[in-house]
């Protein structure tokens, strides 16, 4: 496939492991934000590739693994509730909240349906007006448009048998709030192509000027992986502090100025809890007032809140890039993606999926190589 | 989650802003994509899709500049 097969080329990739390898003189350590990013690491051995000493933490860009349980609670119970059609993306059933998953909620009855898009939601509340139909709009700056536009279209459209279980979440608060962190050991950052894609990149500048701290806009292919890793480590190695952009055939520095417009309209930004990380101000999007009455926290009413239960399950240290899920003693064994204790291990973007689909039966961590096959759907 | 994919638009339908939509080629897959947030694509250009969305007209002269990157600032590497 044109743009997918091209930065897959197994050749290109080993040359810049060779480059990589000649400009490193010491011991970096740096961060993907992406969960998609984490993914394709892991799948083809990115980090295998890296000179000893060079070390790839995987950040909290995962937007599966972030949504806090008091969201998934929401979720199901909303679902449960008479008459409702509750529309989500697949990734989410699985996850569990306190008591439960959306999935076993659908086992027990409750009309749950996996979409693509929330267009795919609204167009089922538009045939079925004597339903109501919620959607669970989760994800970051990448998919907050397409939950906008869907609710800019319910407007116009009068679709008032719809609304939003919103919990979509920003990345450079999130920066902000690792960087800020005492125990903080990122050096440098690439940031998530298809968020700047959308947002741009002016914000991550003075981000990376008051931590002094490279910040390299970087995409999904094990070629552009490979050029980040080496824009980042030449600044760090040349003492540079500049966000520089990899992903130019899609990230321009202003970012998609409709997009964002649409996303203004429509949302508001907040203060978000995150899964495992705790509450980080003014990183969430909550619907503006013009639009408030989608709300389905408002619609149905506030959900039972339970308190965070103990578990063994460490994804808050993994989101935070201070422990590999590996390092978890419930890794592979008491977690597994068919029965996940922490949300890191349902998402194929987690940390915890993406180690135990390739790294689960590799004692040592070597040797996984290049997998260039493809994986990709629209 | 943040997966995007690219795909060559085949065919463009309405003129509304909000609904404008196009048949989208991934591979062998055809898909409906809401082309709202690309006003200026034209058919035969590639965008890059999520959850439904074109939210990028792929640049091919940056495609290119990326692949030949390393070559430019190391060319001892080609030989």
């Amino acid at each position: 496939m044109k743009y997918i097969d091209e930065f897959r080329d197994a050749a290109s990739v080993r040359r810049y492991a060779d480059a990589i390898a000649r400009i490193t003189t010491r011991s970096w350590t740096m961060m993907e934000i992406c969960g998609g990013q984490t993914h394709s690491i892991v799948r083809h051995g990115i980090d295998q590739l890296l000179p000893q000493g060079v070390n790839l933490l995987h950040g909290p860009g995962c937007p599966v693994c972030v949504t806090p349980t008091e969201s998934i609670d929401a979720a199901i119970a909303i679902a449960n509730t008479p008459g409702v059609i509750f529309c989500s993306f697949g990734d989410m059933l699985r996850v569990p909240g306190h008591r439960g998953s959306l999935l076993a909620a659908k086992a027990r009855g409750a009309d749950v349906r996996i979409v693509y898009s929330p267009l795919d939601a609204l167009k089922i509340a538009q045939g079925t007006r004597d339903r109501e139909v919620v959607f669970f709009a989760i994800g970051f700056e990448t998919t907050a448009p397409a939950t906008a536009m869907t609710v800019a279209q319910a407007a116009r459209d009068g679709i008032e048998n719809f609304s939003l279980l919103i919990s979509h979440v920003l990345v450079p608060p999130a920066i902000e709030a690792l960087l800020s962190a005492p125990d903080n050991q990122v050096q440098g950052f690439l940031a998530a192509g298809h968020v700047c894609t959308i947002m741009g990149y002016w914000e991550y500048e003075p981000i990376a000027q008051r931590f002094r701290v490279p910040i390299v806009v970087t995409g999904f292919e094990p070629l552009d992986l490979m050029q980040g890793i080496y824009l980042c480590i030449r600044q760090l190695e040349e003492n540079r502090v500049e966000v520089e952009n990899q992903y130019r055939r899609s990230v321009r520095r202003d970012g998609n100025r409709i997009a964002q417009q649409v996303m203004r309209r429509v949302f508001a930004v907040q203060s978000q809890r995150w899964r495992g990380i705790g509450e980080i101000a003014a990183s969430g999007l909550g619907l503006s007032a013009e639009y408030a009455r989608y709300d389905a926290r408002t619609r149905f009413g506030p959900a039972e809140v339970h308190s965070e239960q103990p578990s063994e399950c460490m994804a808050g240290l993994i989101l935070r890039g201070l422990r590999k899920p590996t390092d978890c003693p419930a890794f592979a064994t008491r977690c597994t993606p068919e029965r996940p204790v922490g949300a890191t291990m349902v998402s194929s973007e987690g940390a915890c999926a993406a180690y135990y689909r390739y790294r689960r039966h590799d004692g040592t961590g070597a040797g996984v190589g290049l997998d260039m096959g493809r994986d990709a759907s629209p | 989650m943040c997966l995007a994919v690219p795909g060559q638009v085949l065919s463009i339908e309405g003129e509304d802003a909000l609904t404008r939509q196009g048949r989208v080629k991934f591979g062998g897959i055809v898909k409906q994509v809401n082309l709202a947030y690309v006003p200026e694509v034209a058919v035969g250009d590639y965008v890059l899709v999520h959850a439904g969305f074109a939210i990028t007209i792929i640049d091919e002269p940056e495609a290119l500049k990326t692949l030949a990157y390393l070559a430019e600032v190391e060319p001892e590497e080609l030989s």
